[in-house]
């Protein structure tokens, strides 16, 4: 705001805070805190007052005891005489793990279905545009729901395994198993190694073969990348580039490869026994239609980005990128993606920010994620809920705050340099 | 104290104003309308029919009081609760009472301040199988697929079941007794438990009832009753002598059939006490003389009321059991009226 | 060329009649080798459809024709497509809607009242046209000040004097500003208008509705908010959400948007908090700890403490979506403001926010649609939306047991709704690029 005239010196007038454009904003600012703080002070008095009459406390000192339940998918050791607080942990890890996946599918479906959906073929693109419209405007919940019932309705459940003539046989060479309870995959395992390492006085811990094969991975694709960076040089000084795909094809296979046939690795298989089958990885069905109905759901969304994005960009890009010489996957590859991704990013990132949240719905399909275990049955069976909601408010918070600190950070390194 | 808060645009027909803590009964009188919190529909307990009616075993506790209070059974709101809105609903006074199968336990009723009047039904956690399992006894099922309701006790209780059994299991969460039933039928999980009403409830609704067991281990006691908040001992005294009333209605023969028959008076006292021939005991808590007239008069006694929801010949098809009366064998007991 | 005579033979002098294309480049088969059979991995993509297609069809559809309509349970149901088409045979049982289908629309709502949320419905069109359609007429305006008052009063009955006190708080508002601001100052004026507001609300509407109402009765019978159900809760939920919402949203985007510090990071702290938690924590919070949160002895029931969080969760989006429309405006519109001499509310109210608002519109049907699929989430603490009430439905022991019916029904009526909103928007959005 731009004063015309020059305000008048000295004698300070206390209609000066109303009237003055120097004083106003602070007038305002300052009334508009006071207002903010009486109106905290007010709901924590209230809060206090209830607890008080209602002869509740405030504290977390039961996180530390026993949960006393059991949570069927943990990432990390749990059993119910664990703390409350190791479940929340529990939980939390098995959120960031649907959330994880669900983005990564959900990007791939999204990009598929968006140049589907712009494709030349008229039913296909007839039906990526029924794929997206089904799924953005049916609920998401009742996606979740429906899937979860498709999964249990239409897999055959591990008694149909059973017997002489069997109505189900395991998949891929006997190496897996879809149930009705799930999809059982083989398992990686080490028959010799270097054993685990105990973190934070029997909390946490590691396996250190993991380790070590992930450290060789990563050197592997560091001096495979410095490998590219030379051919690229010579490419530069020469006009030739010197075929270094095979090179950099052993250097990341060949260390990894020695090293696991060095830690005895194979594969536990599945195998029918008991109840059901034992063995191998389960992925249960609650992970299974929470992670497929999240992914279909935003996929959805993220296709419709990227068809946006695509359209985006003008035809005169294409056209001189192609006058220049370059060959159609180039000319993606080099000119349309990028500009593309400008476009196409940002609400690509607030998409997975959605997913993530929407993963809370988790307990539609019995998925135990924090919601589950800390706002579920944590909740219910001490009956703090002031407690346990605040903490899983603060936790939804971190995660949600830390993508968009990414999207922030990606806007401003793509953003158009603008006069 | 009133209170009321009027939203600008918003208009304030929705908005309902009272106290939590003072005499529940004025409230009620005042409202014209009992607020009972039920369950959000379990087979047989609580669930609205087709006219939009709430019906159910719990449901009729909550209209033998408001006929005990307002003389109008029908004067009842229905609020439906989840096993995590039901203790913070009535602790708030949005209900007067709960009527949701709810288990009591030591720190339900000293911890989360609450007060359990009396046990309407006996229950306890139980397993139900497929016969084709070929499990007779719940210590053979080491490694199961565990099917559970979520928000209840009975998490817990399995927990501690396989626990002290030295069994392992692999439980599968569920929010509603309508998706567990499906899972279990699917074959998604080996065994389904819950309460072993519920399990009576969910078996009668499959298309073969008959290949599936309940099995006999039951592995907790859930007492399961009506409950209100601490400290209003004159709301809480009337909510327990309801039950009470329709407890010694069938304890002396008093049917819906022939009550009015015998609240023209009878030979014997207890029966004039109770439909109000003699003396007045429903003015020592604020109400008239018929209050035990009117409760009983609303859905039948005890034992009509569980016939009629849960019995036999319903599709639940319960038997009497543990929550027969004393005299038969069971521990319905109610202490007399005088 | 043409014109001159060529005097060379073999030249042709004149051209030869158009001849029609191949046949199997025009009509139904030039069309289809043009969009279904152009290279082989197009045709491979096409065949793989139409089987996709087939499928599906084939699963569902002799499921959904082959339904029964008429039974009174599950088992009937059952028994009836097995006599019908015999033993095995999957077939629909669509009698559990037709048995239902009140319920899933209005809830407990009484049914001679239906007649109330439908009128609302549609006085609530009425008051958007002015929005909706650039050719209704100006009077239609008087619906758009009118309808906020009584599609409330509809749905929740009750004498007509509570919302014509409610109204006379804006007005009394309005003229207090008015009168205030004239005497000493524009944010003088607005804040004497707001207290005043307030103050007839709180300690004398009650009173003014009260000694009318006794003197002049006009009263629908109340209907209580838990008798609201089905799909016109998640109408209901929806509309207020997002009516409530918008002013909220249109000063938390200013507020995001001011250079006072303070208000800024107040906004923002608001913005990104609620942006950051799921709607459930927050539907979570409405249905255990909002009480803790007010004073003892207030209460609200547990439809309006889920539509306070609604509103409070849907002001979030509406100011980032208010917030895209004013960044979306010129910088050349606020200075032309400025350099007229107009004073910030002025230009606001005079210069941006018209324009502002006006290219939200469709982002504000997205937050809208987004809103009503989220209202599904109140099943989740108890209340009696569709999913809500299939979840009551399946317990009654006629129907337990019964999913893809209800499910798939609710599925289709949303996306009904869904669809037609998100067309609507997009042919705003058309409409609105062409116009600016």
């Amino acid at each position: 705001m731009t004063t015309a005239t020059e305000p008048s010196k000295g004698s300070f007038r206390l209609s000066m805070l109303l009237y003055d454009t120097r004083y106003r904003s602070t007038t305002i600012q300052v009334v508009a805190l006071l207002g903010f703080m009486l109106a905290a002070a007010w709901l924590i008095n209230n809060v206090i007052e209830n607890l008080a009459a209602s002869g509740k406390t405030f504290d977390y000192r039961f996180l530390w005891e026993p949960a006393g339940y059991d949570i069927n998918q943990r990432l990390i050791e749990y059993n119910s005489q664990s703390t409350h607080a190791r479940a929340a942990v529990v939980g939390l890890l098995n959120t960031l793990l649907v959330a994880a996946m669900g983005c990564v599918t959900a990007t791939v479906i999204g990009v598929f279905l968006g140049i589907l959906r712009l494709s030349r073929n008229w039913i296909v693109s007839r039906l990526a545009a029924v794929y997206v419209e089904a799924f953005r405007n049916v609920p998401v919940l009742l996606w979740i729901v429906l899937v979860m019932a498709i999964a249990i309705e239409f897999f055959p459940a591990p008694r149909d395994f059973k017997g002489e003539n069997p109505a189900a046989t395991m998949k891929f060479f006997d190496m897996v198993a879809i149930t009705n309870r799930g999809v059982y995959l083989p398992r990686p395992q080490f028959a010799n190694g270097f054993g685990d390492v105990v973190l934070f006085g029997g909390a946490w811990s590691l396996n250190l073969n993991v380790v070590a094969v992930l450290a060789v991975l990563i050197a592997s694709f560091w001096i495979s990348g410095r490998i590219r960076r030379w051919a690229d040089r010579v490419q530069e000084e020469t006009g030739d580039r010197p075929a270094t795909w095979h090179m950099r094809l052993a250097v990341i296979v060949l260390p990894t490869a020695v090293l696991l046939w060095a830690l005895g690795f194979h594969f536990q298989y599945p195998v029918l026994k008991g109840f059901g089958f034992k063995g191998g990885i389960h992925m249960r069905n609650s992970l299974l239609a929470l992670w497929l109905a999240l992914s279909l759901y935003t996929g959805a969304f993220i296709a419709e980005n990227v068809r946006a994005g695509i359209m985006a960009i003008s035809k005169g890009q294409t056209e001189a990128a192609a006058a220049l010489g370059l060959r159609p996957g180039k000319i993606m590859r080099l000119v349309i993606l990028p500009q593309a991704l400008r476009v196409i990013v940002p609400p690509l990132i607030s998409q997975y920010l959605n997913l993530t949240k929407n993963s809370s719905l988790a307990i539609a399909v019995g998925y135990m994620d924090i919601t589950g275990t800390l706002g579920g049955i944590t909740l219910n069976q001490t009956g703090r809920e002031m407690e346990t909601l605040l903490l899983l408010m603060l936790c939804y918070l971190i995660i949600s705050l830390s993508i968009s600190a990414v999207m922030n950070y990606y806007n401003e390194k793509t953003k158009l340099k603008e006069r | 104290m009133k209170k009321t808060i009027l939203l600008g645009a918003l208009t304030v027909a929705g908005l309902a104003a009272g106290t939590a803590a003072a005499a529940t009964l004025d409230d009620v009188k005042a409202r014209g309308k009992l607020n009972c919190g039920v369950s959000t529909g379990l087979v047989g307990f609580a669930a609205p029919d087709a006219s939009g009616e709430w019906a159910g075993y719990d449901v009729a506790i909550c209209r033998a009081v408001a006929a005990a209070v307002l003389a109008d059974p029908t004067a009842v709101e229905f609020v439906p609760t989840t096993g995590k809105t039901r203790f913070t609903a009535l602790a708030s006074g949005e209900v007067d009472m709960l009527a949701r199968n709810t288990t009591w336990t030591f720190t339900r009723d000293v911890d989360l301040k609450f007060e359990f009047v009396g046990i309407n039904y006996y229950d306890g956690q139980g397993f139900m199988v497929p016969k084709s399992l070929g499990v007779t006894s719940a210590k053979d099922l080491d490694g199961a697929t565990v099917c559970i309701q979520t928000g209840t006790t009975t998490e817990l209780n399995l927990a501690d079941f396989f626990r002290s059994n030295n069994m392992s299991y692999e439980p599968v969460p569920i929010e509603t007794n309508a998706e567990a039933q499906q899972q279990y039928l699917a074959g998604a999980c080996d065994t389904l438990t819950t309460d072993a009403s519920g399990l009576a409830a969910t078996r009668a609704a499959f298309e073969n009832p008959g290949d599936h067991v309940v099995l006999p281990e039951i592995i907790s006691k859930e007492p399961l009753g009506p409950l209100v908040r601490h400290g209003d001992q004159q709301w809480g005294d009337i909510v327990r002598w309801t039950l009470n009333a329709l407890i010694t209605a069938e304890e002396l023969g008093i049917t819906s059939a022939n009550i009015d028959e015998l609240a023209k008076g009878t030979n014997n006292p207890e029966i004039n006490r109770l439909l109000g021939t003699e003396g007045d005991l429903g003015g020592m808590f604020g109400l008239d003389k018929q209050w035990a007239y009117r409760a009983i008069k609303a859905g039948g006694n005890f034992g009509e009321i569980f016939e009629k929801n849960i019995g036999e010949n319903t599709p639940l098809g319960l038997s009497r059991g543990l929550n027969a009366l004393w005299t038969e064998g069971g521990l319905i007991y109610s202490p007399p009226f005088r | 060329m043409g014109g001159a005579k060529s005097s060379i033979g073999y030249v042709r002098t004149e051209m030869l009649g158009e001849k029609p294309p191949p046949p199997t480049s025009v009509g139904v088969i030039g069309w289809m080798r043009q969009n279904l059979f152009s290279d082989i991995l197009s045709t491979i993509l096409t065949l793989l459809s139409l089987y996709l297609v087939y499928s599906v069809l084939a699963g569902v559809l002799p499921w959904m024709l082959k339904g029964i309509w008429n039974a009174s349970s599950l088992n009937e149901c059952r028994e009836i497509i097995a006599e019908s088409y015999g033993e095995g045979t999957e077939a629909a049982c669509w009698a559990v809607i037709r048995e239902r289908f009140w319920q899933l629309m209005y809830g407990f709502y009484p049914s001679d009242m239906y007649w109330r949320p439908n009128l609302a419905l549609i006085l609530l069109f009425a008051a958007l046209a002015p929005v909706l359609f650039d050719k209704a007429p100006r009077w239609m305006l008087v619906f758009s000040v009118a309808v906020p008052f009584i599609g409330p009063w509809l749905l929740w009955g009750g004498t007509i004097w509570t919302p014509v006190a409610a109204f006379l708080g804006f007005v009394i508002g309005f003229f207090v500003n008015r009168y205030v601001a004239r005497a000493t100052g524009t944010l003088a004026g607005l804040l004497a208008g707001v207290v005043a507001a307030i103050v007839w609300w709180l300690f004398l509407a009650e009173a003014f509705s009260d000694a009318l109402a006794s003197v002049l009765p006009l009263a629908i019978e109340t209907v209580e908010s838990r008798k609201f159900g089905g799909f016109m809760l998640a109408i209901t939920l929806g509309i207020t959400g997002i009516a409530l919402s918008f002013p909220l949203g249109i000063v938390l985007a200013l507020g995001r948007q001011s250079n006072l510090v303070i208000v800024k990071s107040l906004c923002v702290g608001f913005i990104e908090f609620i942006r950051g938690v799921p709607l459930i924590t927050l539907l979570f919070v409405a249905s255990v700890l909002l009480n803790y949160f007010l004073p003892k002895g207030t209460e609200f029931d547990i439809i309006l403490r889920v539509m306070i969080m609604i509103t409070l969760f849907s002001a979030a989006y509406m100011a980032e979506v208010i917030r895209g429309g004013l960044a979306a405006l010129p910088r050349g519109q606020y200075e032309a403001a400025d350099a007229l001499g107009l004073t910030y509310w002025q230009a606001q109210r005079l210069i941006i926010m018209p324009q502002a608002l006006k290219i939200s519109i469709p982002s504000i049907v997205s937050t809208f649609i987004g809103l009503f699929k989220d209202t599904t989430l109140v099943s989740i603490i108890g209340l009696a939306d569709p999913i809500g009430w299939a979840k009551l439905i399946q317990s009654n022991a006629e129907w337990n047991g019964i999913v893809w019916e209800l499910y798939g029904f609710i599925a289709f009526v949303f996306f009904i709704f869904c669809y037609l909103m998100s067309r609507y928007s997009m042919y705003l959005e058309r409409k609105l690029q062409t116009g600016h």
